[in-house]
């Protein structure tokens, strides 16, 4: 039994200790805006925050994350950077197919949360780590100045 | 105007099928008659009825999380999927449009989306002409049915691919909308008793002026119903034109930065259960025997089903599924392709280029030509394997049933779909039910259905829904490859150091010999001879010639750019070793030939200009060019890299694109900048190799992809141009690889031949 708090709801799970993050939450809770990727924290695409910092969920088991807050993508709306970030990704028109940017937006609120003015280097610090295929990284890393608001 | 790899309308025989998979080769699974037979009746399961309903199969599998879920259905741009017959009440004019009598306008999108915009830029087509805001519009993924939603760039097949999506909705989509438009003013203006051509349609409302009466399009739909379809319908005029060319932000945005988009991976359903699959690692490889002793006692494990090649682990949720698949113990069958390498695949093809090939452009006299020059250039170029390694990983989720099936995916080609789970069930086609979703990335791999065949296999075996998902291991190590390919380009040279005779043999993989055999004529692939045979410069002696060579039992599929990649490669790397060796300016040497090409010639200019050309670089840098003539579109790209310690940066890369009318141009940008991130990709890294028949890389450690800190500046220009659309999905991939090889020789000397870059700068 695993008891989460995940978007500031308690959930009480029968799940096995080693399942990863990721897969309790797309097959267990059911939110499945979180997405698979690589299953080795290669891409980013599993991004949620754990106690408001960026994690990659496909690695980590469901055991790490008792008494700590999951946010995911569905809920990171609700926080002051996840707001900002995502209008700055609608009003930059960032997304192509939309299958990574779940996990690029929580990269993206997480490190304005950290850091509310960060420089070119502080991004690609912060943003590498999420994988695109479509090529969406030039209006990334505007949109992350954007939300900043230096654009 | 180039022929276009799916132009294949006029080059496909009226009874041309579509293969799928490599299992059915030898066996158009579409036949035009049967196709067209069995739409006729539709889709009859109750699932189907009811259009947007669809959605309700998306439901959560736990109360707790129903509130969270529900939260779906607020912002859906998407609405779920279409009903081939449209609900009653609902004005449906044509397949595309229907609007109820709230006013509410669904469009029927009979093209995917996969990234590429198509969500925003069709609406913006049919908006446009049926005079209502773009934001009012909900869409739908339109049912299988190439009667209603083929495309006659692919061969008739509702198909997405091969940059073709806005050349083909250019005309039909406007008029689909201009004829609603005109009934709804028509409805209005016989309630009104005034001639419809004192009427307007503005902004979803039919308008009088005169008497400042005004009418909503849902009051008109059920009068607008019983009128008869006007013919002739008028066009606007280009210059009256209020959303088509203006930057207008994507209608999907929202829903794909807050979670709630749903792609084939996201399906859930009420009794899923989750199966993780091992494919034989061998390509052509069977499965000899498992033992799964193991793997069922792993907690959640249900079932382990047994393929010919594969074996699937079925387990309550994908953890255990995985869990499964790492406890079996099996045996498999390597077969013939055990001892396969990529050396062997590379000695094949050299020795392949060695045979006559088929002819597909011929003019003047090479070999005379060759004769009279005064010099002659010979090189080889090499193109690897390479996987698409879409964000989204290969999972389709299927119920096979006694009495029917249905299907869950993100797919390019719905249609085809459909018949395979009709093949695959046994069932009749209407018992088939495909529920396309959004894409997780295309670029090629959701053309094929291989991994949706393997569900119906597996889904054959268990009682309840199943979502079969792959690895990124088996994702990488499964897919449907780009070919690797071998060119051998030859030039003569005259005094002035033009060329006089160009002489270019192809060798690779046919694709379209399995995807679309009735469009091979001759032995022609014209996907293989894609912009080699159809050069915007002025040649007056050429040979261009094509040799299929398989990679033995390896899959080979469609990848962003198709043929216009590796063409472009070849062509414009050898270009510019002519203007080397003729020690002309690479841009003067181009536009020297292309007299006969204005738009290229057009695009290479502004290209040029807009990146400094000729400005002094430092000491390690160099600036490399290419123009492109490809999908209906013209590109031409500037590179700009600095070389050190044999690592590649690239700093800069401009465009210039003449696509035509540009419909939505945030579009055409994102699309060149998402293509050349993609082409950098494939150039500096992508290398699928094979070792004992196997597939050497397996996740993003080792099949390396460009991540933000390596991406440069991309600046892209769009030309004015009032020709018709071209296409812009490719383009960006298929330019960049040469201009960057271009300007690694400008700033090392080193000519690259063989892609991927990789290590080769390192040895030098």
């Amino acid at each position: 039994m695993a008891t989460l708090t995940i978007n500031g709801r308690v959930h009480t799970l029968d799940v096995p200790d080693d399942m990863p993050l990721l897969w309790v939450l797309r097959d267990v809770v059911g939110l499945t805006g979180t997405k698979f990727g690589c299953g080795i924290a290669q891409c980013g695409a599993c991004t949620v925050h754990l106690d408001g910092a960026a994690v990659r969920s496909c690695v980590l088991p469901v055991s790490a994350v008792a008494g700590k807050k999951v946010t995911t993508i569905e809920a990171v709306g609700a926080t002051p950077t996840g707001r900002k970030v995502q209008e700055a990704w609608r009003d930059l028109d960032v997304v192509q197919c939309g299958y990574c940017q779940s996990g690029q937006v929580m990269s993206a609120a997480s490190l304005l949360a950290q850091n509310p003015k960060p420089s070119d280097a502080d991004i690609d610090a912060a943003m590498s780590g999420n994988l695109c295929r479509c090529g969406t990284y030039n209006r990334i890393r505007a949109a992350v100045k954007h939300a900043a608001g230096e654009a | 105007m180039s022929k276009g790899l799916f132009d294949l309308a006029q080059s496909m025989g009226a009874g041309a099928g579509v293969a799928g998979a490599p299992e059915f080769a030898d066996e158009p699974i579409v036949s035009g008659v049967s196709r067209r037979t069995f739409l006729k009746f539709g889709m009859t399961l109750g699932a189907a009825a009811g259009g947007g309903l669809l959605l309700g199969f998306s439901v959560p599998a736990s109360a707790a999380a129903a509130t969270e879920h529900g939260t779906r259905a607020r912002k859906a741009v998407v609405a779920g999927q279409a009903s081939e017959v449209p609900a009653a009440g609902t004005f449906a004019p044509n397949a595309f449009i229907r609007i109820d009598r709230e006013s509410r306008v669904t469009l029927v999108m009979p093209k995917v989306e996969m990234g590429q915009g198509v969500y925003t830029s069709i609406p913006m087509l049919i908006a446009e002409e049926l005079a209502v805001p773009l934001q009012q519009v909900t869409l739908d993924h339109a049912p299988p049915n190439d009667k209603l939603y083929g495309d006659p760039l692919l061969g008739g097949g509702q198909i997405t691919g091969g940059s073709t999506s806005i050349r083909f909705a250019w005309q039909p989509m406007r008029q689909a909308g201009a004829t609603a438009r005109v009934l709804l003013v028509s409805a209005a203006a016989r309630q009104w008793r005034v001639d419809p051509n004192s009427c307007q349609a503005r902004a979803g409302e039919v308008v009088h002026a005169a008497s400042g009466r005004r009418i909503a399009y849902g009051k008109l739909v059920d009068a607008a119903a019983k009128l008869p379809l006007p013919t002739n319908v008028p066009l606007k005029d280009p210059k009256d034109f209020e959303l088509i060319g203006k930057p207008t932000d994507r209608l999907d945005s929202a829903q794909k930065v807050d979670g709630t988009a749903l792609f084939g991976f996201d399906v859930r359903l009420p009794g899923m259960v989750y199966a993780a699959i091992v494919n034989c690692p061998v390509f052509g490889g069977t499965l000899q025997s498992v033992d799964d002793t193991r793997a069922k006692q792993v907690p959640g494990v249900h079932q382990v089903v047994k393929l010919d090649n594969a074996v699937a682990v079925v387990a309550a949720h994908t953890w255990a599924a995985k869990q499964g698949v790492a406890a079996l113990d099996i045996k498999w069958n390597g077969g013939q392709g055990a001892t396969l390498s990529t050396q062997q695949l590379f000695a094949d093809l050299a020795e392949a280029s060695k045979r006559e090939g088929a002819v597909a452009r011929k003019e003047g006299d090479v070999g005379k030509a060759f004769g009279e020059a005064k010099a002659r250039i010979d090189a080889v170029y090499e193109q690897p394997l390479l996987a698409h390694a879409t964000m989204e990983p290969i999972n389709c989720t299927v119920h096979v049933r006694g009495d029917g099936c249905d299907i869950w995916v993100g797919t390019q080609v719905p249609t085809i779909t459909r018949t395979v789970g009709a093949k695959v069930t046994g069932l009749a086609p209407e018992k088939v039910a495909v529920h396309n979703h959004l894409l997780g990335g295309g670029f090629g791999r959701r053309l094929e259905v291989d991994a949706i065949v393997q569900a119906l296999k597996v889904g054959k075996a268990v009682d309840s829904p199943v979502k079969v998902v792959w690895t990124r291991e088996e994702d990488v190590q499964h897919d449907m490859y780009r070919p690797c390919y071998y060119d051998r380009i030859s030039a003569g040279l005259d005094a002035n150091g033009k060329p006089i005779a160009w002489q270019h043999r192809i060798v690779g993989s046919s694709i379209l010999a399995r995807f679309a055999p009735g469009i091979i004529k001759n032995g022609v692939d014209p996907d293989a001879v894609e912009v080699a045979a159809e050069l915007p410069y002025a040649l007056p002696n050429q040979l261009v010639d094509y040799i299929r060579q398989e990679p033995g039992p390896i899959p080979t599929a469609f990848w962003r750019g198709v043929g216009a990649t590796r063409g472009t490669f070849v062509v414009e790397s050898f270009i510019d070793e002519l203007a080397a060796h003729a020690g002309v300016d690479p841009v003067k040497y181009r536009l020297d030939l292309l007299g006969n090409a204005p738009r290229a010639a057009n695009v290479l200019k502004v290209a040029t200009r807009e990146a400094g050309w000729g400005s002094p670089l430092p000491k390690g840098k160099g600036r490399g060019v290419s123009v492109m003539h490809a999908f209906g579109s013209y590109l031409s790209m500037v590179a700009e890299v600095t070389v050190e310690g044999g690592e590649v940066k690239v700093d800069r890369v401009v465009c210039a694109v003449d696509c035509g009318m540009a419909v939505n141009p945030r579009t055409i940008e994102a699309q060149i900048q998402g293509g050349v991130v993609f082409g950098i990709t494939g150039a500096l890294y992508s290398e699928i190799t094979i070792k004992d028949g196997r597939v050497e890389q397996s996740n993003f450690t080792d099949y390396r992809v460009l991540r933000l800190n390596e991406t440069p500046e991309i600046v892209v220009h769009i030309v004015k141009s009032g020709e018709a659309p071209g296409g812009i999905g490719e383009p960006g991939t298929s330019a960049l690889a040469p201009a960057l090889t271009n300007a690694i020789f400008a700033a090392t000397g080193k000519r690259i031949r063989k892609l991927p870059v990789g290590e080769q700068l390192k040895t030098a």
